[in-house]
């Protein structure tokens, strides 16, 4: 019957969801942008998760020069490199990032409030 | 495909109205209802005014009718259960044909032998559905959280009052959610005597309420059917949520505080 044809989506993956987000959210590579109060009205960004392959120190001067703020490549023992930048440049980092290619959009998180 | 069907039904209808069965079936069915049920005998009524408007959806009941058969030959006794399932059918074909014989005027394929397309005839469903049964359509109950009451104490230190009611609305362990709050904000607390949650540093309620939001998104709703009636269970080391509408699981991500810089005095021997 027609009715029941049409209940039925014909090309429809039922899996293509799970493996969206297994690949998502999984083995999820997100950079992670977080910001940390400091005293008073001060405060740092962290950028963390970085690909490997990308030369930190490169990427640290643009964002230094960009958004006129000082910032270092920490080194943490179990995470890696990590940026951060003083001030909240949590905005600031996201678009940078997306626009010169090194990270999608999706695989950004940006935290805190 | 079922357009065209529609389409077909519809040329048929002045063939078919002369005799129409459908019609018989129904004052059949009124005097067995008769001796059951009074309200069901006004519906059915109205249902018969109704249905001559369109040839269409009388058709179609007249299917259902076929399948509703053997239901009127039960026992009375049975017959009160089955007296609501009887009610919705009716009410269905009350909404097939009050929407048939609005179409008739607003439209845009009267007139014309041309085929539906999808979005109209979409949009006629959800009009139907939006007229005769608004709790159904779309525009789902929203879920509705109280604001969280944030307090200042001393300079440095934020209180959030109403930690423990918006925990327990959640229906989430006060731990986790603290967890999360310290982690996305970056810094350390505490529960107090009152059950209330100390964080160091200042942040406008705004903030908490953005993070909770988040939390909610990410640990509360089902992605599925967007209910946040969902239980959060912990199975070796990793979270799954569980949802209590629909079924549906899904894991979620452990909280992680990532990486902390530190901030203050350093201490003189490091």
């Amino acid at each position: 019957m027609s009715e029941f044809d049409n209940q039925i989506p014909s090309a429809y993956d039922p899996f293509a969801d799970a493996n969206a987000e297994d690949s998502g959210a999984g083995t999820k590579e997100y950079v992670h942008v977080r910001i940390q109060q400091r005293n008073g009205r001060k405060s740092l960004t962290t950028v963390q998760g970085l690909k490997k392959e990308f030369s930190y120190n490169k990427i640290l001067k643009d964002l230094k020069k960009e958004f006129c703020c000082n910032g270092t490549v920490v080194q943490d023992p179990e995470l890696g490199q990590v940026i951060q930048l003083q001030g909240d440049q949590r905005k600031n980092v996201s678009t940078f990032l997306v626009q010169a290619g090194i990270v999608k959009k999706e695989n950004i998180k940006i935290h805190g409030f | 495909m079922a357009d065209e069907e529609h389409n077909e039904l519809k040329e048929e209808v002045p063939e078919l109205a002369p005799f129409d069965p459908t019609k018989k079936k129904k004052k059949k069915k009124v005097v067995i209802q008769d001796i059951a049920d009074d309200s069901m005998d006004k519906l059915a009524e109205k249902t018969e005014s109704l249905s001559v408007a369109d040839g269409v959806e009388s058709s179609f009941s007249g299917l259902k009718k076929k399948k509703k058969k053997p239901v009127e030959t039960r026992p009375l006794s049975e017959e009160i259960g089955e007296g609501e399932e009887d009610l919705d059918d009716h009410d269905h074909e009350d909404d097939e044909a009050e929407g048939a014989s609005l179409h008739q005027e607003r439209y845009p394929w009267e007139k014309s032998d041309r085929d539906y397309q999808y979005e109209e005839l979409l949009g006629r469903v959800f009009n139907i559905l939006r007229e005769n049964n608004p709790e159904l359509s779309g525009d789902r109950r929203r879920t509705v959280m109280r604001p969280p009451q944030v307090l200042r104490e001393g300079t440095k230190k934020t209180v959030f009052a109403n930690f423990m009611d918006l925990c327990k609305s959640m229906h989430r362990q006060p731990d986790h959610v603290m967890a999360f709050l310290l982690a996305e904000l970056g810094t350390s607390g505490s529960l107090d005597g009152q059950q209330r949650l100390v964080v160091k540093g200042r942040f406008a309620p705004k903030n908490f309420e953005g993070i909770l939001r988040r939390y909610i998104n990410e640990y509360v709703i089902c992605l599925g059917c967007k209910s946040p009636d969902t239980i959060l269970s912990k199975e070796n080391r990793l979270f799954f949520l569980r949802c209590e509408k629909c079924g549906s699981g899904r894991s979620v991500a452990p909280i992680k505080a990532g990486f902390v810089a530190r901030v203050g005095r350093r201490n003189a021997g490091t």
